[in-house]
């Protein structure tokens, strides 16, 4: 049987192989993604995002014990930074997640962000298409929520689960910095710690401010580790997904989504096509040298590399 | 502790010799560019008065035996007494390392110190499926206390002390002691000995951790308290950087980890209400001995002049055992090598010479095949004897702290002490040692050392003899020790003949009673031992703690 | 671009000694291979679950408290029984020299004892990947 075959069956090492071959953009696995896309759409996409240290992945643990508890079967995927110099990375969720390894109906996945092309999206977005033909019903997608991978959770989720700790400065950062519009759930986790209230009340406040629609995001606290009013948070993002599902909004969100998914794959191929031509015979090597000795600006070097795809 | 004037003398006559050096560099050019120690910090090719122009002699070395005890903990150490000779030992079955024991004690040994195995350390029975593989292969599998009885039998624990590395399960294992003890007709006052019972540095570096911090903290101030009044001459605590230097730390980092943790039980015990004299003269540490000797007898020296100033500065303690930083030391595991093993012994004797002009109390000595197994008989004798020609022959006892005044030892015992208060400032402001470990802010720090460390070694920036030079291709097969791998399928028929056996229901009773006691604030020792005497094993108390405690959660950031 | 190889890095049993874990996890990651580390306390049940939804290339494993007759094979075993013939399985730890040929026999490829540069380890994995 070959991959597809298994992956229709339900085979575990089948979805992780295809996640593998998607990750290195092997043609013949697209080819399966693009067969078999009329049956995606079904499983539902949880983006879980917050600073380093939150405790997203024992959070991410809890819920999809939740939900196990409800027979629905569940895929997650961590991503992790990959380190810009090496090309590595230290993927390290899982610890988490130990004695979820054993459920034959939960499958976790370790990504690294790889490369310099898009951040996380494209590789994430395959392998949610992967883990939504296993016939997952839940997918969790979990970033460390610094910089441009909590905005790019958005594009590929359908609830969008911040999770927040008291007295972080970043907390307030994260405020300001506008992670209030993309939250649709907040967890305030370790909520024994003083000042969860404080923290709640400065996302309340936040949110009255920013009331603009007829959806409000709720503000839970949560303890992971304790496994405190993990069924509660649960309901509220079970909530918001009836939210959008009852409203239409839902297709309306994941239109949105796919716009971006296309125009970025867009982008990604034709950036490659670029940098295929830039980095031939060391063309950026060399105009970066030039533009540097002040003999040629950015600007022109730029037409020099556009005009090349032109041709 | 010098004169003003001198010092400028001293100064100027300096700066002409290092001059000529500079001058002579060029023919005779020095082997590195920066010289380091073991720690890697930068070591200068000279030092000189002016490297200590600041030292008091009476407020920051004083005299043996008195504030701040940079020199030492008794005014006449080694002259008085030898540090105690101890070795680390225990395999296999209960039955089989009594017998370790008493060759150790027929061999001029002066106390004991059990190794328990993994699943023990852990509070798994020898049944439990984790257990699978581990029973009896770190140290003896102890399940019960019918296990303990055999451990001790024939040793009178009125006249041993016993030092015991057990963590998460202290409560449990030092139950059974006392419960033995019982039976031989001593009595829990005349108990003499020590329980690691250091469960921060689990989190840290060990990882043979079962319970959340709190609630670790909690079995441990109960600990302190009980033995406080029934058990007035047991070492409640041995706060351990020996652990946290294995990992990887640097001799700085494993002073400032080490007394951080040390902070955070005195904290715990305060605010559980224990009054700090009660408890601190019970408080013990145990450090590390690596090969870099000055480095590592400096660090000692560091270690003991800063807990006494935080004990007597932070926390007000006003007894002289309260300020006193007594510690058990044992030679790095980590320093020795798979190759050319009969070096170890080497390594070990500059370690154990280091650990005794530090002033250790007493000393664990590995043996040189330890990078390979368990040791053998003879392994042991020799790591024994190298404690006893640094005692009898090398006269490094004659006289005490015999290193101090040393420009170089004093400048690095500062050092040493600043870089550790620096840390542990940084500790505090992250709110203590339980939060800095939440954060794996310690483990971080530790993890970069080691990871220094192992580049330096492959980049040949350090040597290891053997490893990565003088290297040979060896062929002789050395005689290891191998453990029995029938003791796992004993152990479990032990443990089935004896649940066949002993009053079920008595048993299920105490651990109700236990259960119930947990989700109070009651001190849970006494409860414990009526379980441990009615045969509950170390796995069905532990599981009752756990089922109300729940069960820590590793923090790694990498 | 190179497709990075993927290495889980495991420990097995119940020792808690884990400065070689980690130590080889960040040299791995240095070297540029995708490290996926487990934590410890791993059983074999769980290394093997762990590998087959990662897909990994390497499985490398740390045991320094004697159990590895027992436990690295049970991996290799386990890893046999899903069916998966191309991971790479490697040990590591306080390995007597006397075990390392039975745990070659049982499928353990690569065995690293103390002293081992890092540089090593990475120039096996590369030289013995099987993807």
């Amino acid at each position: 049987m070959n991959i597809e075959e298994r992956l229709l069956e339900g085979d575990k090492r089948a979805c992780a192989r295809l996640i593998s071959l998607l990750e290195n953009n092997d043609e013949q696995a697209v080819n399966i993604i693009k067969r078999q896309y009329h049956r995606t759409g079904n499983a539902y996409v949880i983006g879980v995002t917050g600073s380093p240290g939150s405790g997203k992945s024992t959070l991410t643990d809890r819920l999809t014990k939740e939900l196990r508890a409800q027979g629905k079967k569940i895929g997650i995927l961590a991503v992790d930074p990959t380190s810009p110099f090496s090309g590595g990375a230290i993927l390290g969720d899982r610890i988490r997640m130990s004695d979820l390894a054993l459920d034959k109906d939960v499958f976790i996945r370790s990504m690294g962000t790889r490369g310099y092309l898009g951040g996380i999206s494209k590789a994430t977005w395959g392998a949610v298409k992967a883990l939504d033909i296993y016939g997952c019903d839940y997918i969790f997608i979990e970033t460390v929520g610094v910089g441009q991978s909590e905005i790019d959770i958005v594009k590929m989720a359908d609830t969008v689960l911040m999770v927040m700790v008291p007295n972080m400065g970043d907390d307030i950062q994260a405020i300001k910095a506008g992670i209030m519009e993309i939250a649709d759930v907040f967890a305030i986790n370790k909520s024994d710690l003083d000042g969860a209230d404080k923290t709640k009340l400065e996302i309340e406040m936040n949110l009255d401010l920013n009331e603009k629609s007829d959806y409000r995001a709720p503000v839970e606290q949560v303890s992971a580790i304790k496994n405190e009013d993990i069924d509660v948070l649960l309901q509220k993002i079970m909530n918001h997904e009836n939210y959008l599902k009852e409203t239409g909004k839902l297709h309306e969100r994941r239109r949105r989504n796919l716009k971006v998914e296309i125009i970025q794959l867009v982008e990604e191929e034709l950036l490659k096509l670029i940098m295929d031509k830039a980095l031939e015979g060391d063309l950026l090597e060399e105009l970066s040298h030039e533009v540097e000795k002040r003999k040629q600006d950015p600007y022109t070097a730029k037409e020099k590399i556009i005009s090349l795809i032109r041709e | 502790m010098y004169e003003e004037k001198k010092l400028e003398q001293i100064k100027s006559s300096f700066k002409d010799w290092d001059e000529e050096v500079g001058k002579q560099l060029g023919k005779r050019p020095e082997m590195k560019e920066i010289f380091a120690t073991g720690s890697d910090k930068t070591v200068e090719r000279l030092y000189t008065p002016l490297d200590i122009s600041e030292l008091d002699y009476e407020k920051d070395l004083g005299y043996p035996g008195e504030y701040p005890y940079t020199r030492g903990v008794q005014p006449t150490m080694y002259r008085g007494r030898f540090w105690t000779m101890r070795q680390y030992a225990g395999f296999a079955s209960a039955e089989e390392s009594n017998n370790r024991y008493k060759y150790l004690l027929e061999q001029g040994q002066t106390g004991l110190s059990v190794a328990f195995d993994l699943p023990t350390q852990i509070g798994y029975d020898s049944d439990h499926a984790l257990s699978e593989g581990e029973v009896g292969k770190v140290g003896v599998a102890i399940d019960s206390l019918r296990d303990m009885e055999i451990l001790f039998d024939g040793i009178p624990l009125d006249k041993v002390s016993t030092s015991m590395t057990i963590n998460a399960p202290a409560s449990v294992l030092l139950a059974m002691y006392i419960a033995v003890a019982e039976k031989q007709g001593v009595t829990p006052g005349q108990l003499r000995g020590t329980i690691q019972n250091d469960i921060l540095k689990e989190y840290i570096a060990r990882g043979t951790y079962i319970f959340p911090v709190e609630e670790s903290m909690r079995l441990i101030t109960n600990i302190f308290e009980y033995c406080s009044k029934e058990v007035p001459q047991w070492n409640t605590i041995s706060i351990s950087g020996y652990h946290i230097r294995e990992a990887g730390s640097t001799a700085a980092q494993e002073v400032a980890f080490t007394l951080a943790d040390g902070i955070a039980y005195v904290d715990a015990a305060i605010k559980a209400g224990l009054d700090v004299d009660d408890f601190a003269p019970r408080l013990s540490f145990f450090f590390n001995a690596h090969n870099d000797l000055l480095e590592e007898v400096s660090k000692y020296r560091a270690a003991r002049r800063l807990w006494a100033r935080i004990m007597k500065e932070r926390f007000g303690a006003k007894k002289e055992k309260s300020l006193q930083l007594k510690f058990h030391t044992q030679t790095a595991g980590s320093t020795l090598t798979a190759q050319q093993s009969d070096n170890n012994i080497v390594r070990v004797a500059i370690q154990t010479l280091a650990a005794v002009l530090g002033g250790t109390q007493s000393l664990h000595t590995n043996s040189r095949d330890e990078a390979l197994a368990l040791p053998t008989e003879d392994s042991v004798r020799i790591a024994l004897r190298t404690q006893q020609i640094v005692a009898h022959e090398s006269g490094v006892i004659e006289t005490v702290d015999p290193l101090a005044g040393s420009y170089y030892i004093e400048s690095l015992t500062n050092d040493i002490e600043k870089e550790a208060m620096d840390y542990i400032e940084k500790i505090d402001n992250l709110g203590g040692a339980p939060k800095a470990i939440e954060k794996g802010f310690i483990q971080k720090e530790i993890q970069n050392s080691a990871y220094k460390y192992q580049m330096q070694v492959e980049s040949l920036e350090k040597i290891v003899v053997g490893v990565n030079k003088f290297r040979i291709e060896e062929t002789e097969k050395k005689e290891l020790l191998k453990v029995d791998p029938h003791v796992e399928l004993m152990q479990k028929k032990k443990i089935e003949r004896l649940k066949s056996i002993r009053d079920n229901d008595k048993v299920q009773n105490t651990l109700d009673v236990l259960k119930a006691k947990a989700e109070t604030e009651e001190n849970l020792m006494p409860f414990i031992i009526d379980a441990v005497k009615e045969y509950a094993t170390l796995g069905e108390v532990c599981g009752v703690l756990r089922e109300v405690f729940g069960e820590y959660e590793q923090s790694v950031i990498l | 671009m190179d497709k990075p190889i993927r290495v889980l890095v495991a420990k097995p049993g119940l020792d808690g000694h884990d400065r070689g874990a980690k130590v080889i996890a960040r040299a791995l990651r240095d070297a540029g291979m995708e490290v996926i580390y487990t934590g410890l306390r791993q059983t074999p049940e769980q290394i093997v679950a762990a590998a087959v939804q990662e897909d990994v290339d390497v499985v490398a494993m740390s045991i320094l408290s004697g159990a590895h007759n027992h436990l690295f094979p049970k991996v290799v075993r386990l890893l046999k029984e899903e069916g998966i013939e191309d991971v790479l399985v490697l040990g590591g730890g306080v390995i007597p020299e006397d075990d390392i040929p039975g745990l070659k026999e049982a499928g353990v490829e690569g065995i690293f004892t103390p002293g081992t540069p890092t540089k090593e380890v990475i120039e096996f994995i590369k030289g013995n990947v099987k993807k």
